[in-house]
């Protein structure tokens, strides 16, 4: 297919993309905190070296092999002609990344920020599959989710395919926009995580023959809630970059995406604990703080396109989706998320992204680089939500049945829930030979009078 | 039954981008949209009852 021209950024751009890029990896650090915070004290250690293994497979895999199926626009890429349009479906990079310029040019800063973000959604299923997924597994796991399924739709997304020209293509529009990655990294992360739920099953105890779930509390709540804090900065990187590269923010609009980010959070996170409050009788620390980042989550795809009085509105629906959701799910699904990964990342990413169809407003220039931003000059927002639906539709009859799929064929050659030996010991000693708080074993010698 | 709601699921998301190529005007197209959407939380129901019906045979 004949590429349109790299988009080129200012240099004032390309240096606050830089900075915003930076910061990214404070959202992975956050979500590995409450992912260990949520799981058992017996297998704290196990998930932050979780974290950090995929983090590095998710990288490595990534820069090999996943950039060159997503790219970006201007880059060589696959199409075929369905009733007179192009539908691109694929890139055509070669292997290693060797194809771009690193020298600090648009498709760079991509890559660099392509790189975390696909560790962020492959840390998020680790926060499902806790207390019983073993790390090769979940390494394993991540090289699928970052060779393939994570490059593919992000490239349909932010890589000028076939989701991004809905607009100049079918006029529904400006096709599929997704600023911070709402779809892209946390709905693909989200399902991925429940593919992983379904297919490792519940922990050992959580139901009883009754099918009664038992409340398995997080071991600590001050790594969760320090976790939230740090993921809201990360998120500031993250909307701020994606704005900037795939939507062709200025630099003007990134005080309003910084103003939107913390107004959806902070939303989300009040409308969980005063549901809990009302609920309980006391706010839910766990459930505010799944509020929090649900909240960042949905504010991630239009972040740059509303006001501040409709991320307050995103923010409060993420907030009661994701505090319903958490509770829906184990309750009369079974389905044992710990983190509660399922309902903050996909529930709330979903939600955000239908909520840019329904309150988003496209100031000119008609932004969405990977569209091509200048096919659809004259292009209204009616139509919008279409475009978004469409882009849901794909989450669902997509991702979800190939994330499934791939996790199943490898659960097949390499089971990836431990054995019940495993979990009966925690993952620490069982994975790793040792805990992380070596100061809560007691030895009898402590109780002897010296 | 688990593979038949992996299938609804294509099959409405078929449905949705079919309806994106081939009709033009707007009404017909929301509603073979919608119809395709509601396909697939029919596909989605079905995954997670066969998951919920496995989960009890093995307990």
């Amino acid at each position: 297919m004949t590429p349109m021209p790299v988009p080129a950024l200012y240099e004032t751009s390309a240096a606050l993309c830089m900075f915003f890029i930076l910061l990214v990896p404070f959202a992975i650090a956050g979500l590995s905190l409450a992912n260990t915070g949520l799981g058992r004290s017996r297998s704290a250690a196990h998930s932050m070296l979780a974290s950090l293994c995929v983090i590095a497979v998710a990288a490595v895999v990534y820069v090999i092999f996943g950039f060159s199926w997503q790219g970006f626009v201007g880059l060589p890429s696959h199409a075929i002609i369905v009733t007179g349009k192009p539908w691109n479906w694929i890139a055509a990079e070669p292997f290693f990344s060797r194809g771009i310029d690193r020298g600090g040019t648009t498709a760079s800063l991509v890559l660099l920020l392509q790189m975390f973000s696909v560790g962020l959604a492959a840390v998020i299923p680790l926060g499902a599959g806790a207390d019983r997924w073993r790390l090769g597994a979940a390494c394993t796991s991540t090289a699928l989710l970052a060779g393939i399924t994570y490059p593919i739709f992000a490239h349909w997304v932010w890589g000028g395919g076939w989701l991004a020209q809905l607009g100049a293509n079918y006029g529904l529009g400006h096709g599929f926009v997704d600023a911070g990655g709402g779809s892209t990294i946390q709905a693909v992360g989200g399902l991925t995580a429940l593919s992983i739920t379904w297919i490792l099953g519940p922990r050992r105890g959580k139901y009883s023959a009754e099918g009664m779930p038992a409340a398995i509390p997080g071991h600590n709540p001050v790594l969760v809630l320090f976790g939230c804090l740090l993921a809201l900065v990360g998120w500031m990187g993250l909307n701020g970059a994606g704005a900037i590269l795939f939507t062709g923010a200025e630099p003007r609009f990134v005080v309003l995406i910084a103003v939107n980010t913390m107004l959806a959070a902070s939303s989300a996170a009040l409308a969980a604990a005063a549901i809990t409050r009302i609920r309980f009788g006391k706010p839910d620390a766990s459930l505010s703080a799944n509020g929090w980042v649900g909240g960042l989550v949905a504010s991630s795809a239009a972040c740059a396109f509303v006001d501040p009085v409709p991320a307050i509105v995103i923010g409060l629906v993420a907030g009661t989706l994701v505090t319903f959701s958490v509770e829906w799910l184990e309750l009369h699904l079974a389905v044992d998320d710990p983190s509660g990964a399922i309902s903050v990342h996909a529930v709330a990413g979903i939600w955000g992204v239908m909520a840019l169809g329904l309150f988003g407003h496209f100031p000119a220039p008609v932004l969405n680089v990977a569209g091509g931003q200048l096919s659809v000059p004259n292009a209204g927002d009616t139509g919008q939500w279409m475009a978004q639906l469409v882009g849901v539709a794909t989450l669902l009859g997509f991702v979800l049945p190939l994330t499934y799929g791939l996790n199943w064929v490898l659960n097949r050659f390499y089971p990836q829930r431990v054995p019940a030996e495993g979990e009966r010991q925690g993952m620490d000693l069982y994975d790793l030979g040792a805990g992380a708080y070596p100061e809560f074993v007691t030895h009898t010698d402590d109780f002897t009078q010296r | 039954m688990k593979l038949v709601g992996f299938l609804l699921l294509l099959s409405g998301w078929a449905l949705v981008l079919s309806a994106v190529i081939l009709l033009g005007s707007a009404l017909p197209r929301t509603a073979f949209m919608l119809a395709g959407v509601g396909v697939q939380v029919l596909g989605l129901t079905l995954v997670v009852r066969s998951h919920l019906v496995l989960r009890r045979e093995k307990d």
